[in-house]
């Protein structure tokens, strides 16, 4: 196997992989029960331990059989994704389009650590529209390692909302790719809940004029998780726009990182960058590590970004207990109101809804 | 009623209230006036449970209560309500829930039956009605982006919604903004009745203009030094605060 990334490479320095490197994984278990599944009214792939199970699949039109690897992407997760891969989605959507929604759930489950590998391919042609809608749950432990290639025509638009829930036991490492063309589109939105080492990394090649890229996270970390939400994206085109906007609820002795970079290439004149992270800190002992990084090589460019890390404002904790609403109330409705915030970007309201409910119910069982 | 008897108070070594006794009874309106750096804010601020606020001394008594050892939220619940100078923002909070929560959580603690969506909403817009409001203020995030008179606009909305016995009315620095101050008026008048009573806190005699109070106090270094019908506060206006610290 390659070996996992340490923390003297610059990419990895807030997250130590040394907890997954300890573990000793084998291969995935047979699915024991069948899971609880989401009640939402779209196609789906449902992977039980990484193996897609036909059963609890549904048709979809523009769904195509796994492809063996070709050996894509140089970063080292995305290096071992490609040994081990062994199934993963295979998304075409033909020019001109609009495929809807798709649901791809994730339900992992085993006694013994295991590991795989998911490597998906989503390419959308001129003018298509897609909505990849991602729920990833399971208990006890085990690593997920998953690859997307995701290709977006010219005037395509591509939305990716994903709810990574694993059990906290488990690992969760994530690399996206993404080429997108002039008046492309290609929306991210990633809710971190589960996992005890998670990462999310994410290229995103904006390629021809006015490709658009938004990659925007939050995270919820309590315990001893540790949360990593990392990308490049790189503005190879003239007047393309670039938004990122990521916030992180730390408890306990959670960490989180963000490490962001923007490239404006010499030509990419009118670029228009925006990065913002924004970090609650519930608890002296949080860590939150925030790395924007900005190189530019054009001269005519707007890239701006922004970073505050902070805990509860007192004032407005008082305001509302002076309105009879008990503290820890109050409290939590300022972090659900940050977090309110932080599902802004979600432009899709059948995954704004699911969200909402999964921050429901991760309230409820803080 | 509301009696305060011999409060002393202090913010770290600093002695703000050195024995303010004063006693508020049902149907009335009381005035606090007096100089800069009397008390005033510390006062209203002490009143409410705002921490940062040591009580060295005295007590506070409402309704039969010693609301000194209640929790801010308590006091709310107890029937009393500061509005504040400078109504705090909180983004990502919509105004109905806010409002809804709050009254709720009042009721709840008052062992009164909570009330839902549907019935709350009918009682917020009345109130968005009678107070001259735009609809949209319930949608809205609570007070983020309000200018300085729809804050007050707000304060005097949830004023009107929870009905409180006491409310405190911190205007301590404002009394230049005329909008601002008939609002508040507004709100308070609309309220007026033999169980409702109000302490209103100023620099400024214009905000008596426009709610009548039936006593006014005068807060110098400390202490209560004078009280008097609401003729004291144009006496007031015309002398000047001098000499009073003495008294």
């Amino acid at each position: 196997m390659v070996a996992l990334p340490t923390k003297k490479l610059e990419a990895w320095r807030y997250t130590d992989l040394r907890p997954l490197s300890a573990v000793t994984f084998g291969a995935p278990p047979a699915a024991a029960a069948t899971p609880d599944l989401p009640d939402l009214p779209f196609p789906r792939f449902v992977f039980l331990n990484g193996v897609l199970n036909a059963a609890l699949s549904s048709g979809f039109a523009y769904a195509k059989p796994f492809v063996p690897v070709e050996g894509q992407g140089t970063q080292p997760m995305a290096l071992i994704n490609a040994d081990y891969a062994q199934d993963g989605i295979n998304i075409e959507i033909p020019a001109g389009q609009d495929a809807g929604e798709l649901l791809l759930i994730s339900q992992s489950d085993g006694i013994t650590p295991f590991a795989f590998h998911p490597r998906h391919r989503v390419k959308l042609g001129q003018g298509a529209k897609f909505a990849l809608i991602e729920l990833n749950q399971g208990e006890g432990t085990y690593w997920q390692n998953a690859v997307f290639e995701v290709e977006v025509a010219e005037g395509a638009k591509f939305q990716h909302f994903r709810l990574q829930e694993e059990s906290v036991e488990a690992f969760n490492t994530t690399t996206i790719y993404a080429d997108i063309e002039g008046q492309g589109s290609y929306e991210h939105f990633t809710l971190t809940l589960g996992a005890r080492i998670s990462r999310t990394e994410i290229e995103a090649n904006l390629l021809g004029q006015n490709a658009l890229a938004h990659l925007n996270a939050a995270q919820l970390l309590g315990g001893t998780q540790h949360g990593d939400f990392t990308t490049i994206i790189r503005h190879k085109a003239p007047n393309c726009p670039s938004r990122q906007t990521v916030k992180s609820v730390l408890a306990g002795k959670a960490h989180a990182v963000f490490q962001g970079k923007i490239e404006v290439d010499q030509i990419a004149q009118k670029t228009d960058g925006y990065q913002m992270s924004q970090a609650l800190l519930l608890s002296p002992e949080t860590e939150m590590d925030i790395k924007p990084e900005l190189q530019i090589f054009a001269d005519d460019v707007k890239c701006s970004h922004g970073a505050t890390i902070g805990a509860l404002d007192e004032e407005q904790v008082f305001y509302l207990r002076s309105r009879g609403i008990p503290e820890a109330e109050a409290r939590q409705i300022l972090i659900r109101a940050f977090l309110e915030e932080a599902l802004e970007p979600v432009t899709h309201d059948a995954s704004k809804a699911l969200f909402e409910e999964v921050l429901e119910s991760w309230w409820t069982k803080q | 009623m509301l009696e305060i008897k011999n409060l002393h108070a202090r913010i770290g070594d600093a002695e703000i209230l050195k024995g303010v006794t004063l006693t508020i009874p049902d149907g009335e309106i009381h005035a606090i006036m007096g100089p800069n750096g009397a008390g005033k804010s510390t006062l209203s601020y002490v009143l409410s449970g705002r921490e940062g606020y040591e009580v060295t001394k005295g007590e506070v008594i409402f309704n039969g209560e010693n609301i000194l050892e209640m929790e801010p939220e308590d006091r709310a619940a107890a029937g009393l309500f500061l509005a504040f100078q400078y109504p705090v923002e909180l983004p990502g909070v919509g105004n109905a829930n806010f409002l809804r929560t709050s009254l709720n959580a009042i009721r709840r603690k008052r062992g009164e039956e909570e009330l839902d969506a549907v019935a709350f909403l009918k009682l917020a817009r009345a109130a968005v009605r009678q107070l001259a409001m735009k609809e949209d203020f319930l949608k809205r995030n609570v007070n983020v982006g309000f200018s300085g008179g729809e804050k007050k606009r707000n304060e005097m909305l949830q004023m009107a919604i929870l009905k409180p016995h006491l409310a405190i009315l911190d205007e301590t620095d404002s009394g230049l903004d005329i909008d601002a101050l008939k609002i508040v008026a507004e709100g308070v008048n609309a309220l007026r009745d033999e169980k409702f009573s109000a302490l209103v806190i100023t620099h400024y005699q214009r905000l008596l203009d426009h709610i009548v109070p039936d006593v006014v106090h005068v807060l110098a270094g400390g202490k209560i030094v004078r009280s008097g019908p609401a003729s004291l506060a144009l006496e007031l206006e015309a002398s000047g605060y001098a000499g009073l610290e003495v008294a």
